[in-house]
């Protein structure tokens, strides 16, 4: 079980990475958080940028589409239909960008695990290739943080 | 980083006596013989491994003809890291949202 607040990313396979991050509320409330649009708009998205788009069609086969509007109007959709809806602990979709740069859509699996009201989210997000995923991994270069060795240890333990 | 360094390092990392090996190097500076010990390999197997750090610019070695101490190299050790970190930040800002959404919605339902 991990600590609230801190997320952990790992890259188990060549095509996949796996976020986990623990939050201080019952699974219902996260899986509510994944899925219902008017929650969605509060959080979801690169900071500055605002979901003017959040068709959820929530059942198995069902699409979801979001557009994201930037501090500059750009706009940036992406979507995908939903594969298996099983509240509170499982969530399976696809996803396309409208301009992704690498070919074959991504398959994301949320799976929420709760301990004393405490939920542990756990995304693996499968990129058809391992191209896609290192082109996402290198995305918002722009953002680059320097910090410190602190991620050493992490990276060199993986 | 460019992308060519970035492959190197990661294909580099994806080792795991090589992370030892790095790991160890951490600590301080050693020899080929020093680096050998804890693992149940050759020298010349623990010298290919080197080989490879090297050209990624993992490890550096020392002057000294005889001991040619290795020393780690952070440096694009830093980029990876940092490249890492561009993908994990855009989350960690969205559960952070997250974070104060479920807040509210815990005393939402408190109250009724």
């Amino acid at each position: 079980m991990s600590d609230t607040g801190t997320l952990t990313m790992t890259t188990p396979t060549d095509r996949e990475i796996v976020l986990t991050r623990a939050f201080d509320a019952p699974r219902r409330m996260v899986f509510d958080a994944l899925t219902k649009p008017a929650l969605l708009q509060r959080w979801f998205g690169a900071r500055g940028w605002n979901l003017v788009v959040c068709d959820v069609d929530l059942r198995v086969g069902g699409t979801w589409r979001f557009v994201a509007r930037g501090p500059d109007g750009t706009d940036m959709g992406h979507g995908g239909v939903y594969r298996v809806i099983q509240p509170p602990d499982r969530l399976v979709y696809t996803e396309l960008f409208d301009d992704q740069s690498y070919p074959g859509e991504s398959l994301i699996t949320h799976v929420l695990v709760e301990h004393d009201g405490k939920t542990t989210l756990t995304s693996t997000v499968l990129y058809a290739s391992r191209e896609g995923r290192d082109i996402v991994l290198s995305y918002p270069m722009e953002r680059g943080v320097a910090e410190g060795y602190d991620r050493l240890d992490e990276l060199l333990a993986a | 980083m460019s992308p060519d360094l970035l492959d190197a390092t990661f294909a580099a990392l994806a080792d795991p006596t090589r992370r030892a090996i790095l790991a160890r190097l951490a600590s301080g500076e050693a020899t080929v013989t020093e680096l050998a010990a804890p693992f149940d390999m050759s020298q010349p197997a623990v010298s290919k491994h080197l080989k490879v750090l090297e050209r990624a610019g993992l490890v550096s070695r020392g002057r000294d003809a005889q001991r040619r101490p290795c020393r780690l190299e952070a440096r694009p050790l830093k980029g990876a890291t940092d490249w890492l970190q561009n993908y994990r930040t855009y989350w960690e800002e969205s559960y952070q949202r997250l974070d104060a959404l479920l807040d509210e919605l815990k005393a939402k339902e408190g109250r009724a």
